[in-house]
């Protein structure tokens, strides 16, 4: 039986023809950072990251939440990590939010926090693309590099970028 | 993991369809909803009466920019005055809705459900990634200023990098997939393209290239449902769904080995179990696994244990997962061949099962052996995924 498959494509030659109405709604949101994340940020300030550690399965979590999603259970105490980490990945980015061509290229990646195991964020990585592209830069150890403590705001960009602090080879 | 396999009712696929998959359609979300559903119920041999309850798919209200998509679809979705839910899991919603379709006909609840999904990507302007962005943690990753690539460039690169992949490898799926759909006549992107064209198209977020990406797309897909007691009224060959199963990972993807998806293993042994498929290498027939991706195929035919881990790129040299090979893969032309209409992508994959499994694929056609082929889906922050696993004959 053949099969016919419906609806009708706009071709080049219809655009500005067809009936179209520009829409734009404006939503505005002001987001509860929470317990966890509140402690987070405010430690950012201080140039310090903070994690949780939970007893049942002795993760501490970075970033921190008062939960843990394994144990189920309320985590039990705040643990300050170094701001040292490993690059579990790392790509680099030659397009903007909405998909055009950025002016500037950006390494970004995921940073395991060195004194707590399997827990990462992701960030801006300070390295040549070079490296990134020929992969020489996972594993690497990179270390937070902070923004002037009068320019800080309790934000995730307190921390410009992370950075190598071992030869890449 | 706990899964009672002595499901009360078994459940047939009796009707397919799907729109175009088209870059922009002309037609309104509802009306692009409704062309696919008349052609689910005419394969059907039903009428719009006969259906008793519908389910309906779609991603992120966002694309369409109108809020609550389920109630907006509903009267092309064949909802009026029926019972009627949206089922929205990110990426993996496609072939979500087909599982929750299944659960009403499974349940006793209903003999006979409509499923339809649909996305009208083109509505947003320029371009449906500015809309991606607010998947993003708004508060620890917004900030970064992401692009919506960059989580999946991340997680491509962490796969090459643990299982040392190489690229030429992973674009051998957009060469196949292409191809494949050059016998898909919805489709919106089938073409033969080379491993060469691929490595030579642009560098969006590396390890991403833009033929590494299926594309922005409009379309819409449907199924029609049928317990087992009314199936063969309708049809002498109905598709079993024989195994169903879906689970969902921790919302902090930065905390996860993003080389394997560990999720898409649970979910698979879920539907293997209810199916009672022990080597889905062997008994499968053919897989339609998620590619928005080239890498997510692999990726995802490792997760199902279609593949050792690190071990997809060589089955696909090798030509293993070819049409005319022992496990073909996405015979349809997947996302990256037919088009990426988040849930009607997923649901288009369902479809496809129910055609080869009754040989009506056309050229795309399958040698069928043991009557069991899968589809997957993935969505989401890279944390879930459903199985559906179909039986012809």
């Amino acid at each position: 039986m053949q099969k016919i498959y419906p609806a009708i494509p706009v071709l080049k030659e219809d655009e500005g023809k067809i009936i179209e109405i520009s829409y734009k709604p404006e939503a505005k949101y002001l987001l509860s950072a929470g317990q966890a994340i509140s402690r987070f940020l405010n430690e950012l300030k201080n140039g310090r990251i903070i994690g949780r550690k939970c007893y049942g399965c002795n993760r501490i979590l970075v970033p921190p939440r008062i939960y843990c999603e394994i144990c189920f259970k309320a985590t039990d105490e705040w643990i300050y990590i170094r701001d040292i980490g490993k690059v579990v990945t790392a790509v680099v980015s030659y397009i903007t939010v909405d998909a055009r061509k950025a002016e500037k290229h950006e390494v970004v990646g995921i940073i395991e926090f060195i004194d707590a195991p399997g827990q990462g964020i992701f960030h801006r990585i300070n390295v040549n693309p070079e490296n990134v592209i020929n992969r020489k830069i996972f594993g690497v150890t990179v270390r937070a590099v902070w923004k002037n403590i009068n320019e800080r705001k309790g934000d995730i960009n307190d921390i410009l970028y992370f950075e190598p602090i071992e030869e890449i080879k | 993991m706990k899964t009672n396999i002595n499901i009360k009712n078994r459940v047939a696929i009796i009707g397919a369809g799907m729109t175009l998959f088209r870059r922009k359609l002309k037609e309104t979300p509802q009306e692009i909803t409704f062309g696919a559903v008349k052609m689910a119920l005419e394969s059907a041999g039903l009428e719009s009466k006969d259906i008793e309850a519908v389910v309906i798919g779609s991603a992120p209200d966002a694309f369409d920019g109108i809020h609550e998509k389920g109630e907006h679809l509903a009267d092309g979705a064949l909802s009026y005055l029926k019972p009627t839910k949206r089922v929205f899991v990110g990426g993996a919603t496609g072939v979500m809705a087909a599982i929750s379709g299944w659960w009403h006909v499974a349940s006793g609840l209903y003999d006979l459900v409509l499923v339809v999904a649909e996305e009208k990507m083109s509505n947003a302007r320029p371009h449906p990634q500015a809309v991606f962005l607010h998947i993003w943690d708004p508060i620890l990753e917004k900030p970064l200023n992401p692009n919506l690539i960059w989580i999946f460039a991340m997680e491509m690169h962490r796969y090459m990098y643990k299982y040392n992949i190489k690229k030429e490898d992973i674009a051998l799926v957009t060469v196949k997939n292409k191809r494949n759909a050059l016998d898909h006549p919805a489709a919106r992107d089938a073409a033969n393209v080379t491993v060469e064209d691929v490595l030579n198209s642009e560098v969006l977020v590396w390890p991403v290239q833009r033929l590494d990406i299926s594309s922005v797309t409009d379309g819409a897909a449907a199924i029609v449902l049928a317990s087992e007691k009314i199936a063969r009224k309708f049809t002498d060959s109905p598709v079993w769904i024989e195994g169903v199963g879906w689970t969902l990972d921790s919302t902090h993807w930065t905390c996860r080995e993003l080389a394997y998806p560990l999720y898409l293993e649970y979910a698979g042994n879920m539907a293997y179990k209810i199916a009672g498929i022990s080597n889905p290498r062997k008994q499968l027939d053919f897989a339609e696994v998620y590619d928005p991706f080239n890498y997510k195929e692999l990726h995802h035919m490792e997760g199902l244990k279609l593949a050792d881990k690190g071990k997809a790129p060589e089955l696909t040299r090798e030509g293993v997962t070819q049409r005319d090979g022992d496990l073909p893969i996405c015979p349809s032309g997947g996302l990256l061949g037919v088009g990426n209409p988040i849930a009607a992508a997923g649901l288009m994959k369902v479809c496809e099962l129910f055609w080869q499994l009754r040989y009506e694929a056309g050229k795309r056609q399958v040698r069928i052996k043991n009557g069991y082929a899968l589809a997957q889906a993935w969505g989401d922050l890279m944390q879930v995924s459903t199985v559906i696993i179909a039986k012809g004959g």
